[in-house]
């Protein structure tokens, strides 16, 4: 029996490992399955599109072309791991999982082999020390960062100051939902609110005693860090218990229009920070339209076009194609290698101009990245989702974070990590 | 023509009693050790290991571990899970707190340690039976995932409460850690394998599994004859958290190599586990190797020829492949509703008599 599963795998190998020269490879390690699809789609439709872009209209990058092979990962760390290995002898360029987990694992993993993993507002926070992780990049903004800008969002709502107030924190009880704790933490005690935290385990169908919590302790605002069918769940019970939805506030991820609009008009209020725009009205959207979802070729279902999450795998792929684009200028040539395009990443220069250029104005905040600093600026957008015209709204303008809180964390965790793994500090 | 013990004449009671009396089926054993031993080593790679060999060996220990509680002592056990999860972070603990002492030394602790916590949640068994100790035994599971998250000396108080494996040399070679090779991880949990499968097969031919065995066909009737249901119950307890413990191990510190314990020791782990016990066959050492095999490789396999060979779209493969394995699931189940161990038995005596059965 197991010996003629080898023999089948085997034949099934040989006829799928074609390797393709001069060609860029990024995979997208996506899920379309699963209690995170809702999310994984839109995002994994993005990423996929803005490549299929790059390749209609302009050629791929720097004359070569991009080929994105999928692997379906259902946001589950075993499945994970087979895509990376699967992936990676393919000379794939940059890694972009969209799991916290699955970059945990991969950390010491791309490491080891020579690949980039560039995780955008996810993954492990204290990688924007480029001084101690070498190969992971989370530019523009962080987990940290999020739990920062929230927290001055809702100080400017509370008129100032947040002395006496009680906010609870609803979470992934995983470590994506983990991460803001320790800042959530420091800033309560330098604020003076109180913290409450409420743990939601995986996937999140069930929360009933999570806010009926919230309903007995009262909180004036509650922060939720949510994923997949949770946030759905999580709006819906706000919404039962009527707790007023201009005082909850998610982070990015919990911030799609797949997770308010099955609360219908009840989720009219509800606040997400976003690090970059959404909507159509960015003239990109004029030659996605022409070259890719009119020529057929839009992937999934198209009907995820210029939704939140959409804009967020669109980012990512307009990111690494850029850090591409740099690698190929430094280095002089077009057939770049997994550790060229690392070069292209730490030096990339995104200026408000190239945004222009891009088609994208005003969509996300420059990034100036350098050997030391993988973790960009790490500003927010704040976002009110409106329910009647099924938008979200800008609510705010750029808001940083906090580094002087932020920073002594970073320095803090990612000497822990250099300890542990013995890395030599590097850029001095 | 085969396993045919005409002409196999046995001149000692060692010989009688062996674990594979029949020669063809002795030669036949001896012939996939060489082979995992000697030449698989040689081509493995990366993909290979991680995604095919490496979870495989680790699923097959696990799983022997729950056939040895479920199958041979009859004890329904929903904590597997949970179990794995002690393995994991007690691996864990051991690694950080201890980085001179072996690898190998802190898995077998690891076990140890599991085993220990398994005797204490399989006291229950001496009360309840059946569904009520599958219930038991499912409050294990949530209870001990429940208490890797809460309490932060578990993962070392780290921001996230994820646990990383350290890197950990054996003989020079790294065996943990992500500079380690697709051989070494392979050849670690296949010796490990070896071992625990040969402890099982021969704990079970033995006193021991003979009393697991009268305990599980009727426990009034094994306690008239002499057999003790504390200490018997509790063996089995023991010694199958102990294998678990290992597979537990060696699923984060090996293969993994960060694991959380809420999305890696989950309920569905447990579930996962017991069905490759049940479609190998419940009692049988070998249903536990075709058990982990069937659940490990097939998905890896459709996966490879619905998106790689037929270029299927990846969500719509993922589907079409969980009917196709819960339709093979229960075709098996029909067709031998005592797993693939009992069709290979049921091949072996037909082979046998061909080609001439009359």
């Amino acid at each position: 029996m197991k010996k003629t599963f080898t023999a089948l795998v085997a034949a099934a190998m040989t006829l799928t490992s074609a390797p393709a020269f001069a060609e860029l490879v990024v995979p997208n390690l996506s899920y379309r399955t699963g209690p995170y699809a809702a999310n994984g789609i839109p995002y994994a439709d993005g990423f996929n599109d803005y490549f299929t872009l790059l390749n209609e209209r302009d050629g791929g990058i720097g004359g070569e072309m991009v080929r994105v092979p999928e692997c379906e990962t259902a946001y589950n760390t075993e499945k994970g791991v087979e895509c990376y290995e699967s992936t990676k002898g393919d000379g794939a360029l940059a890694y972009n999982p969209l799991s916290t987990g699955i970059t945990y694992q991969l950390i010491p993993k791309v490491t080891a082999d020579g690949h980039v993993l560039y995780t955008p507002g996810y993954g492990r926070t204290s990688a924007a020390n480029g001084k101690v992780f070498e190969w992971v990049f989370n530019y523009p903004a962080n987990y940290w960062d999020g739990a920062s800008i929230i927290e001055q969002y809702l100080m400017g709502k509370a008129g100032g100051s947040l002395e006496g107030k009680k906010i609870a924190l609803v979470y992934h009880n995983s470590a994506y939902g983990k991460e803001p704790i320790r800042t959530l933490q420091e800033l309560a005690a330098r604020d003076g609110f109180e913290l409450e935290l409420l743990p939601v385990d995986h996937p999140g169908q069930e929360q009933k005693s999570q806010w009926l919590q919230v309903r007995r302790s009262k909180p004036d605002f509650v922060i939720m860090y949510g994923w997949g069918v949770m946030n759905q769940v999580a709006i819906q019970e706000a919404v039962n218990i009527r707790f007023p939805m201009e005082n909850f506030v998610g982070i990015w991820w919990s911030g799609s229009e797949n997770d308010v609009r099955s609360a219908g008009e009840k989720a009219d209020g509800y606040t997400t920070v976003s690090f970059h725009g959404t909507g159509m009205d960015f003239p990109v959207y004029a030659d996605i339209q022409k070259y890719v979802i009119d020529a057929g070729k839009a992937a999934g279902a198209g009907d995820e076009v210029g939704t939140m999450l959409y804009s967020r795998g669109m980012y990512a792929a307009m990111i690494i194609s850029e850090a591409i684009r740099k690698a190929q200028e430094i280095h002089g040539h077009s057939a770049v290698t997994p550790a060229e395009v690392r070069d292209g990443f730490e030096q990339l220069d995104l200026t408000e101009a190239r945004l222009n250029e891009l088609g994208l104005p005003n969509f996300a905040q420059p990034i100036q990245a350098t050997c030391a600093d993988h973790g960009g600026p790490g500003s927010g957008l704040m976002f009110k989702w409106n329910a009647a015209d099924g938008k979200w709204v800008a609510a705010s303008d750029w808001i940083s974070a906090d580094s002087s809180v932020i920073d002594p964390l970073i320095a803090e965790d990612s000497a822990a990590f250099a300890k542990e793994n013995n890395i030599a500090e590097r850029c001095n | 023509m085969f396993y045919r013990e005409a002409g196999d004449f046995k001149t000692s009671y060692r010989e009688d009693s062996q674990t594979f009396p029949i020669k063809f089926d002795r030669l036949r054993y001896y012939v996939v050790l060489a082979i995992a031993f000697g030449i698989v080593p040689l081509f493995i790679n990366d993909y290979w290991a991680n995604a095919v060999a490496v979870p495989f060996l680790i699923y097959a220990i696990a799983a022997i571990g729950l056939n040895i509680l479920v199958g041979y002592a009859g004890q329904v056990s929903l904590g597997t899970g949970g179990f794995m999860a002690v393995g994991a972070y007690a691996v864990y603990k051991l690694m950080t707190a201890f980085p001179e002492v072996s690898i190998f030394i802190h898995v077998i602790l690891a076990g140890g340690i599991t085993a220990a916590v398994g005797v204490l949640f399989g006291l229950p068994s001496l009360r309840i039976k059946g569904f009520y100790l599958a219930v038991a035994t499912l409050a294990a599971q949530f209870f001990l995932v429940w208490l890797f998250n809460k309490v932060p000396w578990f993962y070392n108080y780290s921001a996230s409460g994820q646990i990383n494996a350290p890197e950990r040399t054996m003989f020079g070679v790294f065996v943990t850690g992500a500079q380690t090779s697709a051989m070494a991880k392979y050849m670690f949990c296949l010796v490990m394998l070896t071992i625990v499968a040969l402890i099982a097969r021969n704990l079970t031919r033995g006193t021991v599994g003979r009393k697991w065995m009268a305990i599980r066909d009727m426990d009034i009737a094994a306690e008239i004859i002499g057999v003790n249901p504390l200490t018997t119950k509790l063996s089995a307890f023991a010694v199958s958290s102990f294998f678990i413990g290992i597979a537990g191990a060696l699923f984060f510190a090996v293969y993994l190599g960060a694991a959380e314990v809420g999305e890696a020791f989950g309920i569905q782990k447990s579930f996962l586990i017991l069905f490759m016990v049940i479609i190998g066959g419940l009692g049988s050492i070998f249903g536990s190797f075709a058990g982990a095999a069937f659940l490990v490789l097939l998905p890896v396999f459709l996966k490879n020829v619905l998106v790689g060979t037929l270029g299927w779209p990846t969500d719509l493969a993922a589907h079409i492949e969980l009917m196709i394995v819960g339709g093979l699931i229960v075709t098996f189940l029909i067709a031998e509703p005592h797993g693939l161990a009992q069709l290979w038995r049921v091949a072996k005596e037909k082979l046998r008599l061909w080609p001439f059965p009359h």
